[in-house]
């Protein structure tokens, strides 16, 4: 089954592409840095210097294909990569003036790359034998195929959903990235040689020993689950969204088909939750309000995120949190109360324990309630497959992301290791799942010769 | 304020900037528009026999960005009737008595037209009279402008055909395309030169596109070999400005031209002899309009150092200018790299460039931004600070040995003890 594209004007693009004169000037303010910072700024240590000079040079195809061949899934970071903190965070012109718009001009190369010919990658250097499944089509599942294909392994992925992407193709609004340019990157690992199964789960349309025994290796990439419950009464009524059903939803359904109320709550302040919330403005909602039980400096929300919400009418309700979602058949408010940091606690800190102030209580007149709090780890998983876990996590080598299990991987934000999960360092994982994947067959080869 | 005015070989002008020969002074229309503007002189275009041009006739190369650092031209001398081009000088130097209207000249090698024409730019009222002894592209062909100034002996004889019957001053205009400027230079003093003025267009092939494996400019799928001008010709203009002015034998004026855009270009040209410039390329990328900064800055540079008249400065740095054998050799006297490292990027462009370019004393220290200088192997050559994009982030530290010493001075030693 394939997507629908959505088309919708209300959900084109923010940020628009570089004209072609704005990514010379830009292009030409790159200092050619030597073993520059940003390319150790990068996870995938795409070759940023070179690129732009290749930009410069008006060699935009070659640019691409120099982000590529470090990065599969470029097109895709140039536009959700938080490149100040990364590339842009190392570029050296920070300190003379301000930092070359990295993200922007390898967009420049990636939007040519889209619309041209395929462009063959360069020759790994590496060549191995054998083969390897990889569970889950996403960031990390694409950026390990990528690599093992152009080493000459056999690749098949196995992904639940009916298509490759992950989160890039579900799960990011397509005002930050259209679908299109994540299809067009799993259709690119495609053409590399990588052969996908979609519309398969592991365990109910394939068995999990049958695939252990079919392949040398398993490299498990299935991400996080879906957002969790909050734990409160009346959250299973109807308009209460988990927040990354409406991402999907926008992405897969008319947009008209979208019943998302007029006044809408968010709760959580991460990405996720400014994302549902501008959705929902974009759909229509008049008065969209972010609920957290915190302040601003501690929300995990990027601060262009903050602001771009801010720009789209969102406010926000810091110290509070949902208590009750009222209603008898669907939401009719939601009922908060105020917290506050325990005494001595700081109030800055993410970790700070926190206590509702007693007879704060008060109802949000909203229709709609979308939870943002987070994703749900998979540890049926690992109990499933017999992984060794620890506190509900696969415990894996710190090199090698192999598990317990001989020959099973696992990579990406199904590893929960919290802190920011980006596209960027689940390619990196893939990349270096990859190489040790790599040396662990070519070891075996050897003794079996 | 300071006096801008000049008396260059007796050719008044309010300020010592005038507009080449060129594009740019092609038509009375022009040339006062010019004047209006606040230029101080120009040199018409070169009047002599009109020719017939070529489409296209002008290229350029760009930099990082910017346009036309260099320009090519196969544009000839004035392609307009003789009787238009001294009737409409004749009214410009009526409109602008006070400004410098040079006349270039280029006619063929006989006498008697060289007398009559003479006579009839006298008669406009013109100031002086320019020899395009430099035109590289065209004319050379048919016997005429760069065959003339790369021969002294037949830039002596023109320059007298000129001189002899003209009461104007004489300004020869020589071509860069020789080895050395000096003897072509001379020879035109000879023959009865005023002042020179220098330098012309290099000759030059634009480029070839890559696409279509044609010449730049092509016309019709053929091109041919040009004069290059612009700001990417300075220094050449500089050394050769500078060989004349240091020639005790030239005792003449000099003009300078070649790559002036800025007052600060104009300055540099006036420290090294430069009793004049002209400027070219600049004004025809931008419009006459550059004469303010042109004028404005001068002032101020000159105001801010108290020096009351633009001649004062003329040849103050060109005595510095000379032989390789009287600078002090490195034993003697040397630089040093310094890197300051709070000032310091880290972009690692001195480090690679010492590294791959030069002589490999430049350190990378983990963990830390800025590199450093290993100072023992440092030869002060001067490619770290000139790559390094910071202003005055790597300072070029001098060091004193005990003695003083040139190359001249130690073959010299070398001699006395033998």
């Amino acid at each position: 089954m394939a997507i629908v594209l959505n088309q919708d004007h209300r959900f084109e693009e923010v940020v628009p592409p570089f004209e072609p004169s704005e990514a010379m000037d830009e292009a030409l303010r790159c200092y050619y840095c030597y073993d520059a910072p940003c390319i150790k700024a990068c996870p995938t240590g795409i070759n940023i210097p070179v690129f732009i000079r290749q930009i410069a040079n008006h060699d935009v195809k070659a640019a691409a294909r120099t982000i590529m061949d470090a990065n599969i899934l470029g097109a895709t970071c140039a536009r959700i990569c938080p490149t100040e903190a990364l590339c842009e965070g190392g570029c050296v012109r920070k300190e003379d003036s301000r930092p070359v718009s990295i993200g922007r001009l390898q967009r420049v190369a990636m939007d040519h790359a889209m619309t041209s010919d395929y462009l063959p990658l360069p020759d790994i250097g590496v060549h191995g034998q054998g083969r390897v499944a990889v569970v889950g089509a996403g960031p990390a599942g694409l950026g390990a195929a990528t690599a093992l294909t152009r080493m000459g392994y056999v690749v098949e992925v196995f992904e639940e959903k009916p298509e490759g992407g992950g989160l890039d193709t579900y799960g990011i609004v397509s005002y930050r990235e259209p679908l299109s340019v994540s299809l067009w990157e799993v259709d690119l690992v495609h053409k590399l040689g990588t052969t996908f199964h979609f519309g398969t789960r592991i365990g109910r349309d394939i068995e999990w020993e049958g695939l252990r025994a079919q392949f040398d290796a398993v490299i498990i990439a299935v991400g996080l689950g879906r957002v969790p419950k909050m734990g409160i009464l009346g959250e299973d009524l109807a308009g209460v969204w988990d927040a990354l059903d409406l991402v999907e939803a926008t992405k897969t359904m008319a947009l008209d088909d979208i019943d998302i109320g007029r006044q809408v709550a968010v709760i959580g302040a991460g990405n996720t939750a400014v994302d549902a919330a501008t959705c929902a403005k974009r759909l229509g909602a008049e008065e969209v309000t972010i609920v957290y039980r915190r302040d601003q400096t501690a929300m995990s929300a990027y601060q262009y995120e903050y602001e771009f919400a801010k720009q789209d009418g969102v406010s926000y309700k810091w110290w509070t949190v949902p208590v009750q979602v009222l209603g008898n058949h669907r939401v009719q408010g939601l009922r908060c109360a105020r917290t506050q940091v325990v005494a001595g606690a700081d109030k800055n800190s993410r970790e700070a324990d926190l206590q509702l102030l007693p007879g704060s209580e008060f109802v949000l007149p909203v229709d709609t309630v979308i939870r943002a709090i987070g994703q749900t780890k998979p540890s049926a998983l690992w109990d499933e497959i017999g992984a060794e876990t620890r506190n509900h996590r696969v415990v894996v080598d710190d090199e090698t992301f192999s598990t317990s299990l001989s020959g099973v991987y696992a990579i990406g934000d199904c590893l929960g290791r919290g802190g920011e999960a980006t596209v960027v360092a689940a390619v990196a994982d893939g990349k270096k799942v990859a190489w040790a994947v790599h040396q662990q067959l070519t070891r075996t080869n050897e003794r079996s010769v | 304020m300071a006096d801008l005015s000049i008396d260059f070989a007796g050719i008044k002008s309010p300020n010592p900037f005038w507009l080449a020969s060129g594009p740019l002074t092609n038509t009375g229309y022009q040339v006062s528009k010019a004047f209006d503007e606040g230029w101080g002189g120009a040199v018409w275009k070169t009047i002599g026999d009109p020719v017939i041009n070529v489409s296209a006739r002008l290229a350029s190369i760009d930099y990082g960005g910017r346009r036309m650092m260099g320009l090519n031209n196969i544009e000839l001398i004035s392609d307009r009737p003789l009787d238009d081009n001294l009737r409409e000088i004749a009214e410009v130097k009526r409109r602008f008595p006070h400004h410098a209207v040079i006349v270039s000249m280029m006619f063929e090698s006989n006498p008697q037209i060289w007398a009559e024409m003479v006579k009839r730019v006298q008669d406009t009222g013109a100031d002086g009279i320019e020899l395009n002894f430099g035109c590289p592209h065209g004319m050379s062909e048919r016997g005429m402008g760069s065959i003339i100034g790369q021969v002294p002996e037949y830039a002596q004889t023109i320059t007298r055909y000129a001189a002899d019957g003209s009461s104007l001053p004489v300004i020869v205009k020589l071509t860069p395309n020789v080895t050395d400027v000096r003897p072509p230079g001379k020879a035109a003093i000879q023959g009865g030169a005023d002042a020179l003025s220098l330098i012309n267009t290099i000759n030059s092939v634009m480029g070839v596109d890559i696409d279509s494996w044609m010449p730049i400019p092509q016309i019709d799928g053929r091109g041919s070999h040009g004069g290059y001008c612009g700001p990417a010709v300075k220094p050449i203009a500089l050394h050769m400005l500078s060989s004349l002015y240091n020639d005790r034998a030239v005792r003449v004026p000099l003009c300078g031209i070649g790559g002036i855009e800025t007052w600060r270009d104009a300055v540099e040209f006036l420290l090294l002899g430069a009793g004049a410039v002209q400027v070219c390329t600049a004004a025809m990328h931008y419009g006459f309009r550059i004469i303010n900064d042109l004028t404005q800055g001068l002032n101020d540079y000159l105001d801010q150092r108290g020096i009351a008249q633009v001649n004062q400065i003329v040849g103050k740095a060109a005595m510095r200018v000379g032989d390789w054998n009287d600078l002090r050799l490195s034993y003697s006297y040397q630089l040093v790299a310094n890197i300051h490292a709070d000032q310091c990027i880290g972009c690692n462009l001195c480090y690679v460039a010492c590294e791959d370019g030069a002589h490999q004393c430049i350190d990378r220290i983990p963990g830390q931004k800025a590199p450093v200088v290993r100072e023992a192997d440092c030869v002060g050559c001067n490619l770290c600070s000139l790559v390094c994009p910071v202003p005055d982030c790597i300072e070029m530290v001098p060091v004193e040995h005990a003695v003083s010493e040139t190359w001249r001075q130690r073959q010299e030693r070398l001699t006395s003890f033998s």
